[in-house]
């Protein structure tokens, strides 16, 4: 723990607290992308599904396992000793959509991770964000071997809006991934610009 | 589980599965009374004046290890929950339970859409750039 490390007898720094959502399709790079610039291994928390996974879950066969866990990783970025941002990536299967309406709660904004090769994987995050007004871009991982597609074509296969950021990236390098976290922040600033024109215009 | 905590290590074995049922430590509680659900990143931060939460006969050592983790160091739910490695509800009413009694306070995160200005966003930014 590096943030809020007091003197003895001073009180410890409580810092700001903001959060990232990493989202996209199982195996696109989420936790790579975190690791990335995490000053810490991703950690995992864990939650035990309730109701809303208890008509879906058949447990028949596996009585031995009494619970079903919604893992989600998530990392930290202490930019200052009272600034911290923290990056969650999504879970993946759709059924735990309860879990993301927890965790966009409050949520600076989003990256949804794309590969070229599935890009079908992503519609449902796209669709998600959009719904709820979360600012998000896209973060395009080029994975080496994979055909690379101009950026108007991919725009146009996820029928993105206009003012919707794509950008291409590499989830496992560090340069790459804080482009891609600058670009949500700056979006995030320009999406509440609007926003407040249109409530007061 | 006795008051004390003293009674856990007794009565299980390895078909018990994990050594406690992680709602037994709330007592089958899964929401705190009076209460907001906490947000994965509010802060937890220990009250000054507290000294030794393990001579608190009404803590479980769950309790204690929250207020342990949080003394030095103010810690974001998620990060209690992936260190003590319990689920995210658990933590949220051992939480509850220390903020009732005084033990520790929680501080909120603030939505974005409610940031007094962008200067935050901008710190953040320049963060970023300068890691």
């Amino acid at each position: 723990m590096i943030f809020g490390r007091s003197e003895r007898g001073k009180p410890p720094v409580e810092p700001v607290t903001l959060k990232i959502l990493v989202a996209g399709g199982f195996g696109v790079g989420k936790t790579t992308l975190v690791g990335a610039v995490s000053e810490i291994r991703p950690l995992r928390t864990e939650e035990y599904l309730t109701e809303a996974g208890r008509p879906v879950d058949d447990t028949s066969g596996v009585e031995g396992k009494h619970t079903t866990t919604v893992a989600m990783d998530f990392g930290r970025i202490t930019l200052r000793e009272d600034l911290v941002l923290y990056l969650f990536g999504t879970p993946g299967q759709e059924r735990f959509w309860f879990m993301w309406d927890e965790l966009s709660e409050g949520a600076l904004g989003a990256v949804v991770l794309a590969d070229t090769r599935r890009l079908e994987d992503c519609f449902a995050a796209v669709d998600y964000f959009e719904r709820r007004s979360i600012p998000f871009v896209i973060g395009v991982n080029c994975f080496e071997g994979a055909a690379h597609y101009p950026a108007g074509d991919i725009r146009q296969a996820l029928d993105l809006d206009d003012d919707v950021p794509l950008l291409l990236c590499d989830a496992r390098d560090r340069e790459s991934v804080k482009d891609v976290l600058i670009g949500v922040v700056e979006h995030a600033m320009e999406y509440g610009a609007e926003r407040r024109q249109s409530v007061t215009s | 589980m006795s008051a004390d905590g003293q009674g856990r290590s007794h009565w299980f074995d390895d078909e018990a599965g994990p050594v406690v049922r992680p709602y037994a430590m709330t007592r089958g509680r899964t929401t705190s009374a009076g209460q907001h659900r906490l947000d994965l990143i509010a802060v937890v931060v220990a009250e000054p004046h507290v000294d030794d939460p393990e001579a608190d006969p009404s803590l479980s050592p769950e309790h204690v290890d929250i207020v342990d983790l949080c003394r030095d160091t103010p810690q974001s739910v998620a990060e209690l929950a992936a260190d003590l490695n319990l689920p995210i509800g658990v933590v949220r009413v051992l939480v509850g339970d220390l903020v009732d009694a005084e033990l520790v306070h929680v501080n909120r995160p603030v939505p974005p859409a409610e940031l007094p200005d962008e200067s935050i966003l901008r710190d953040v930014i320049n963060g970023l750039r300068a890691l």
